[in-house]
């Protein structure tokens, strides 16, 4: 079945070819980054490619952190009309490359050491079959905490590094009349705070069975319970006001002393340092409690489309420029990620930056680096929203702890 | 282009058949766009589509599976509670404010314009206005408070069993202006012969306007009610901006359960499942109304 | 027309009035208070909405947002601001707007006075077509207009908004066309008259009002539709609706609410235009045929 549907896209793909080489030497790119400083950053490599001739067509679709552009590509590859590269995360990737799609980059791959340099939790996503079909340009981690450093100075908090400092911590905060979590009640900030606390309460082994084996039984265990029931404690350190609020506006209340730490991915930095916050001093970052030594992440790949049989020279040019190492760095200084290579100076990177680029490395090599299911990187996307809908339902309260654990275990079920 | 003796039999042919010809290009794109479309999701309904249209026949299984998720439960009563208020407020305001405005007011034109102009507005971003506005931390509560009334509370967005609320009003205000234009319209093409025999006999204003004014505006509801249910059913805009389905998943329509299946879950089958049977209920009311209105012109 | 409004025979006393007009006042401000929301903030500096205060008047005005979104807010790579994406709104709306208009007005005609067997059976067709929801057709017409030759194109996107533009566009034709005498029709015929002149000569004359109801209708859904217009288009012809999104949407970087708000208005300026310009003959036009139908 697969394989039919398989020909025809590519068949598709190689008519999309055909229309988008009306302009030889020119690449077409779908991608959300819309944002000042993030499409900054990719302004780096469209003067990079265009100093080698090539041409940069733009098709931004931001919305919904990229579910819109998946979309709109899901439209130009039926019409026949892929673009040439397109912005993609985690099981995406995997499932387009099931289809047939996308080119084949492992001679650019093996050319330029990508194999040597990519850590190995990042190349289950980048290759499929063995082949590289997708240049990964960032990581993100997930598990992150923010802090105010001035709130936690005045009432004495030392920053914590278990779950019961955290409790201590947030209860202190609260009792000063503070906001002791800055949260947003969106289903994807909920299941980030989530992928954390798992991690935390759990462990990585846990992690790893339930949100990437998807073991029934260790989904529905006692530990499963215990992470939901302190999400429950969580939810009662957040203010009334939280539910449907931008994951910016969380930050917000952190920046302005309103609040005293947000649980966030590492591309929240950049609220706190556009509001002229400096790390360490006016605030804090550092890892979830009980998840110092894990990283979970997301990454931001391209995937380039299949042209014909071997890439396209503009496509191999692309991928070279994502994967080069000032680029990396130039991009992901302004995007508060890391590189997606291990090799790179973090000479140009803040404090934060240094510390998340060190941990990467860490984890990386101690094998406690895992895609983070809140963003997508352990289960396709259908199963990632269904354990959305029970983490957002636990945490506005139509759950308890353990119906939320025997939904876990059937809605999973469900969008297998 | 033709000889004589056929000329006059070309022309009848021709002034036959050119209607009909004029036509056929919007129903053949009917037939193709919407009733072809109509069967191939009804087929994939019954596929194991995914990311992409896939052709491997699975029976019922995506039915069963959209009536075992509670979130569809939860999309229908929404669309129940949703569609039937939206509707009857915007009949109602719109009526109202129809009436008023009627009554020989200075500035008409003025202030049908404020009335209107929320629909000219895309909601990608008054959706951001409306949530500030609702929200009880920087929005109306907050204004009250700072006014010194303390005590009002407004927090029906962050409230699960209230939520839902706060999309119609955000959706009655984008629409009702426009109702108001129709019926607006209505009372203008009434006959005031009538009105004014009645006026003679000594009806008062209450009751000239509920015996024969609102009888009269009959068909006015009826296009009233036309437009309204298609924005009901289609609203996606109004609720991805206002609350992205949430508190939790308290304010998901069919429209976005729809979308969210078919294109962010990778579950096509489902998405496909969930419109057939959308369109089935919108069938089941729309068909015999557009059945009898059409039968009562003849 | 006006001569036998209601209102010529319903009396109101002083203080009725006032009541009245009171209640009409509460109900602009209703509907005036998100636009006040909008433009209040549109006019502030970024730094006043993040410190709180979204619903105060500013205290420091500025129209630096403005200037941004429309020429040097970043929308994709390059900072263009809105001002290039206009063009390519105005190139799918005018052409989508005036054919699906024609086509409506024709088939109006043609159900109204030419009617034949079976054409209540297709008027019904089209007007159910209104109804379909437009997420379910993505996919299907993504592989036709591929076929067609016209993905990522303007034309495939006019195609697009003609096809589902064209239900209602009938509707108020022929609601409109019905209750226009059709003894006017059949007295031109006898004088042999064809099909096409007495279009011209009999019924566009007087088709103004419901064509000016039928455009609003069109320009406002054909403007602000999202999801055609970012599934089928192409880097060059993305219309204005998918670059306000993109502005707007950002996942992870800082929102500049004040350029959104500048935006958002900026975007409905068209839309805003021509409701105030022909307002007074959308009611005029409803009023003659649509509503009655």
């Amino acid at each position: 079945m697969r394989s039919t549907i398989g020909k025809t896209v590519a068949a598709f793909a190689v008519l999309a070819s055909s229309v988008s080489f009306a302009h030889a030497g020119d690449v077409e790119v779908l991608h959300w980054w819309t944002s000042g400083g993030e499409a900054a950053a990719l302004n780096v490599l469209k003067q990079d490619l265009e100093k080698q001739g090539i041409g940069w067509q733009d098709m931004p679709v931001a919305g919904g952190g990229g579910t819109q552009a998946m979309t709109v590509l899901r439209a130009r590859v039926t019409s026949g009309n892929a673009p040439t590269a397109v912005q993609m995360l985690g099981f995406d990737i995997t499932d387009w490359a099931k289809e047939g799609a996308l080119a084949n980059l492992n001679d650019v791959a093996s050319a330029e050491g990508w194999d040597d340099v990519v850590p190995g939790a990042l190349q289950k996503f980048s290759k499929y079959d063995g082949q590289w079909v997708a240049a990964p340009v960032n990581v993100h981690s997930t598990n992150w905490v923010w802090a105010n450093k001035a709130i936690l100075d005045e009432l004495g908090i030392a920053q914590p590094t278990t779950w019961d400092e955290l409790v201590a911590a947030m209860q202190a905060v609260k009792d000063a009349g503070k906001v002791a979590v800055a949260h947003g009640g969106q289903a994807w900030q909920d299941a980030t705070v989530f992928d954390a606390v798992a991690m935390a309460t759990g462990g990585p082994e846990f992690y790893q069975k339930a949100f990437i084996d998807l073991d029934p039984d260790t989904l529905g265990s006692d530990t499963m319970k215990e992470a939901f029931d302190r999400m429950a404690v969580i939810r009662s350190f957040v203010d009334d006001n939280f539910s449907g609020r931008d994951w910016n506006l969380a930050s917000a209340m952190v920046i302005n002393g309103e609040a005293a730490f947000q649980f966030m991915g590492d591309w929240a930095k950049g609220e706190f340092l556009n509001a002229g916050k400096a790390p360490g001093e006016d605030f804090l970052c550092f890892r979830f409690p009980g998840t110092q030594d894990q990283v979970t992440f997301n990454s931001d790949q391209f995937a380039l489309f299949k042209q014909g049989d071997t890439p396209s020279d503009e496509q191999a040019a692309l991928a070279k420029a994502i994967m080069s190492p000032t680029f990396q760095s130039a991009f992901n200084v302004v995007k508060g990620s890391v590189p997606a290579r291990v090799d790179v100076p973090d000479a140009d990177f803040d404090a934060c930056g240094k510390q998340g680029m060190k941990d990467l490395a860490a984890a990386s090599s101690s094998g406690n680096l895992f895609g983070s299911m809140a963003h997508g990187h352990a289960n396709p996307a259908s199963i990632k929203n269904a354990m959305y809908d029970v983490i957002t339902a636990h945490f506005n309260g139509e759950y308890d702890s353990e119906t939320a654990v025997s939904e876990l275990v059937s809605a999973v079920e469900l969008a297998q | 282009m033709a000889t004589t003796a056929n000329t006059r039999a070309g022309n009848d042919w021709l002034r036959n058949a050119l209607p009909k010809l004029v036509l056929s290009p919007s129903f053949a794109m009917v037939v193709i766009f919407v009733y072809g479309f109509i069967l191939f999701t009804f087929y994939l309904s019954f596929t194991d589509s995914r990311i992409l249209p896939s052709y491997g026949l699975v029976g019922w299984e995506n039915y069963a599976k959209l009536f075992k998720l509670r979130a569809w439960g939860i999309a229908i009563d929404n669309l129940l509670i949703f569609g039937s208020l939206y509707i009857i407020i915007c009949c109602l305001l719109g009526l109202a404010l129809a009436i008023l405005l009627d009554q020989k007011i200075r500035a008409e034109g003025f202030i049908r314009t404020i009335y209107l102009y929320p629909m000219a507005l895309s909601f990608i971003v008054t959706g951001t206005a409306w949530k500030w506005f609702l929200d009880p931390g920087i929005g109306l509560q907050a204004v009250m408070h700072s006014w010194g009334w303390e005590s009002f509370a407004f927090e029906w967005i962050k409230d699960r069993d209230m939520a839902i609320y706060t999309i119609v009003i955000a959706a009655v205000w984008q629409t009702s202006g426009f109702v108001m234009a129709m019926f607006l319209a209505g009372l203008r093409g009434i006959d005031n012969e009538v009105l004014k025999a009645a006026q003679i006999d000594g009806a008062s204003n209450w009751a000239l306007y509920r015996r024969i004014v609102i009888p009269q505006l009959r068909p006015a509801f009826m296009s009233a009610f036309v437009v309204l249910a298609h924005m009901a059913i289609k609203s996606y805009d109004l609720i991805i901006a206002l609350t992205g389905g949430g508190p939790g998943t308290a304010t998901e329509l069919p429209a976005t359960f729809m979308y969210s299946y078919t294109f962010t879950r990778n579950q096509m089958g489902i998405g496909a499942a969930s419109a057939t049977i959308m369109l089935m209920s919108i069938a089941a009311i729309m068909v015999p109304y557009i059945w009898s209105e059409l039968r009562e012109k003849k | 027309m006006a001569t036998n409004a209601s209102s010529q025979v319903v009396r109101t006393g002083a203080g009725a009035r006032f009541v009245i007009y009171t209640l009409l006042a509460i109900f602009c401000l209703y509907y005036l208070l998100p636009l006040y929301v909008m433009v209040v903030n549109s006019l502030k500096p970024l730094s006043e909405i993040q410190a709180g205060g979204m619903m105060s008047l500013p205290r420091e005005w500025t129209v630096a947002p403005w200037q941004s979104a429309w020429a040097t807010a970043q929308i994709g790579v390059a900072a263009t601001g809105l001002k290039p994406y206009f063009v390519n709104s105005i190139l799918m709306v005018v052409p989508a707007v005036a054919i699906s208009t024609v086509l409506g007005a024709l088939n109006g005609y043609v159900l109204t006075k030419w009617r034949f067997r079976g054409d209540t059976i297709i008027f019904g067709l089209l007007l159910f077509g209104c109804f379909i929801p437009f997420q379910m057709v993505l996919i299907p017409m993504a592989r036709m207009l591929g076929l067609m030759g016209l993905a990522g194109t303007v034309p495939g996107l006019v195609f697009v908004h003609l096809v589902y533009g064209i239900g209602f566009s009938t509707l108020y034709f022929r609601n409109y066309y019905q209750q226009f005498p059709t003894e006017l029709v059949r007295a031109a015929m006898i004088d042999g008259a064809g099909f096409f002149t007495i279009f011209r000569r009999i019924m566009l004359p007087s088709s103004g009002p419901i064509a000016v109801v039928c455009i609003i209708w069109q320009f406002t859904n054909i403007w602000n539709d999202f999801l055609f217009g970012a599934s089928f288009s192409d880097f060059d012809s993305q219309p204005m609706t998918v670059a306000l999104n993109n502005l707007v949407q950002s996942s992870t970087g800082v929102k500049e609410y004040n350029v959104h708000f500048a935006g958002a208005i900026m975007a409905a300026l068209p839309t805003l235009l021509v409701y105030i310009v022909a307002g007074r003959y959308f009611v005029r036009g409803l009023m003659a045929g649509s509503v009655k139908g």
